[in-house]
């Protein structure tokens, strides 16, 4: 049987985010949307009106494609809308691929938009608590992250200073980056001594709450070499769920994203050493750590002892999260799409200051729910074709 | 302990009646309310089944017992929770000794992964108002 999608069927033409941190009052998500949308056209040179494909999942909209196309006075031939929380815009990348290849749409825009922080009191993010959980009070999500950190600190001697080390890290490349919504300093005191939250996760150690929209074109490989942009190719893509609830999750220190990694690896014919930049979900600054873990780029038990040192800061071993991530530069409720945004414009060469030198492969890392969804793209340049 | 509920299965579906009379929620605290800390158990699969079900998760075919636990088991995770309003309380995974696992508090607990693996006994706490569900809060088993 063929596998689907092909690898380097498609790629990423345009990327762009909309208005981000505190927006505008009135704003709306399909108003950051929109914008993201006309920008990330603009990015890559196609109008509007080729947009037969639109990818879209929210938060705060119960039908974002139907309502998106609306926004744009577009009526795509073919929508895609399926859920896995902040992991559905990787899972929406492969899904846009299919399309593409299989000739269903020809121009895919993947958008998301939130006004999670203006809308903070008046918009409460659905959560589906279950009845048998409930009682104990979690403070979910928090709480499921902080399960998993205390038992990998458990397991594997893990400190708070190792997570320390991963919000420093995302600290410094946001100073390097002007669309960064927390660029202040941060010293490791501020963030082993923040307020805490879920221990052993302190405020430090969760992700902003920002507004923000996201924007991604994706069109056929025919195409793609003669936009505005070299293209950046889907080498690679992987899914994996088992586990909604946290009380669910077989092993807290071992995520789905070992099995997409897997498939987004095999896929893209490449392993984790022959990664260049990894942007990776980061909530929480343990999702960092599992996911460093989980895809490869250091042996299970062994992220604590691989964050220290600055090795994932700039000018460290391993470039992560360039933009700042979830943690200092935006987080308006999900942010797998702005991983995908972060890990093409690297891979373009356009991050100026923050620019990883001679970057020609991207891992791209979504997660949903607590630790839930686990969704992987592996992108790269023409030259790693 | 009332024997497996007769809701799935072939025949289940009688004289166009829905054959669900009790959800498996509702079963689960009315254990508790008798003070019974309750959990399913799959024959087909020989397993423990938590969090209660209609149909078995692990690929049984037969009806989902109801079984009793003992209510004792070891802490698997556990995180203290500070909420604005409240005293913060441990939140814990517990393994409990039949096989399954829950989300409980755990009371005198300071929430450090150094208590992860201490055994822990459950207690049954009723609800002062019809509102509220019972719960199943942990305490430290007795050493010795």
């Amino acid at each position: 049987m063929r596998q689907l999608p092909q690898r380097g069927s498609a790629a990423i033409v345009g990327v762009a985010e909309s208005d981000l941190g505190v927006v505008t009052p009135g704003l709306t998500p399909l108003d950051l949307m929109g914008q993201a949308v006309q920008r990330a056209l603009d990015d890559c040179g196609i109008s509007l009106s080729e947009v037969d494909g639109v990818f879209s999942a929210a938060s705060q909209l119960r039908m974002p494609t139907i309502s998106l196309s609306e926004y744009l006075g577009i009526a795509p031939t073919y929508t895609d809308s399926s859920y896995l929380g902040g992991a559905s815009f990787q899972s929406l990348a492969a899904h846009a691929a299919l399309a593409l290849e299989a000739g269903l749409c020809n121009v895919a825009v993947i958008a998301y938009g939130s006004t999670q922080r203006s809308a903070r009191g008046k918009f409460v993010p659905q959560r589906d608590q279950s009845e048998y959980d409930s009682p104990a009070r979690p403070r979910l999500p928090v709480t499921g992250y902080a399960l998993a950190a205390a038992r990998h600190m458990h397991l594997y001697g893990t400190t708070r200073n190792d997570l320390a080390d991963i919000a420093l890290a995302a600290r410094a490349w946001a100073q390097l980056n002007p669309r960064a919504f927390d660029r202040r300093p941060l010293t490791r005191e501020d963030v082993l001594n923040a307020p805490m939250v879920s221990s052993p996760l302190g405020t430090k150690d969760c992700c902003l709450v920002t507004d923000g929209g996201a924007a991604v074109v994706m069109v056929r490989a025919d195409r793609a070499r003669d936009l505005a942009k070299p293209p950046i190719w889907l080498l690679g893509a992987g899914e994996a769920q088992e586990h909604h609830s946290i009380t669910q999750m077989p092993d807290l220190t071992s995520t789905g994203a070992v099995r997409s990694g897997a498939q987004a690896y095999a896929m893209a014919q490449l392993s984790p050493n022959d990664i260049d930049v990894a942007q990776l979900y980061d909530a929480f600054t343990i999702t960092t750590l599992l996911f460093l873990e989980d895809l490869g780029f250091c042996p299970k038990g062994e992220g604590g002892r691989f964050v220290q040192d600055g090795a994932i800061a700039p000018g460290g071993k391993l470039p992560v999260n360039t933009s700042g991530g979830g943690l200092s530069y935006c987080h308006p409720g999900m942010f797998g799409l702005f991983t995908m945004v972060e890990a093409t414009r690297q891979l373009r060469g356009e991050c100026g200051d923050r620019q990883v030198a001679n970057a020609n492969t991207a891992v791209a890392h979504g997660n949903g729910g607590v630790l839930a969804g686990q969704s992987t793209l592996v992108l790269g340049t023409s030259a790693a074709l | 302990m009332r024997q497996g509920d007769p809701n799935v299965g072939t025949d289940c579906w009688k004289d166009g009646m829905n054959s669900i009379d009790i959800s498996p929620l509702q079963r689960w605290q009315d254990y508790l309310r008798e003070g019974i800390l309750a959990y399913q158990f799959s024959p087909d699969a020989d397993r423990a089944v938590f969090y209660p079900r209609v149909i078995c998760p692990y690929g049984g075919a037969a009806p989902l017992e109801w079984r009793v636990s003992a209510g004792r088991g070891a802490v698997y995770s556990i995180s203290l929770v500070h909420s604005p309003k409240a005293d913060p309380h441990a939140v814990a995974l517990i393994d409990l000794d039949e096989g399954f696992r829950m989300m409980a508090i755990v009371e005198d607990a300071n929430g450090s992964p150094d208590e992860i693996g201490r055994r822990v006994v459950a207690k049954i706490e009723q609800p002062t108002s019809e509102d509220v569900a019972p719960a199943a809060v942990f305490r430290w088993e007795r050493e010795g």
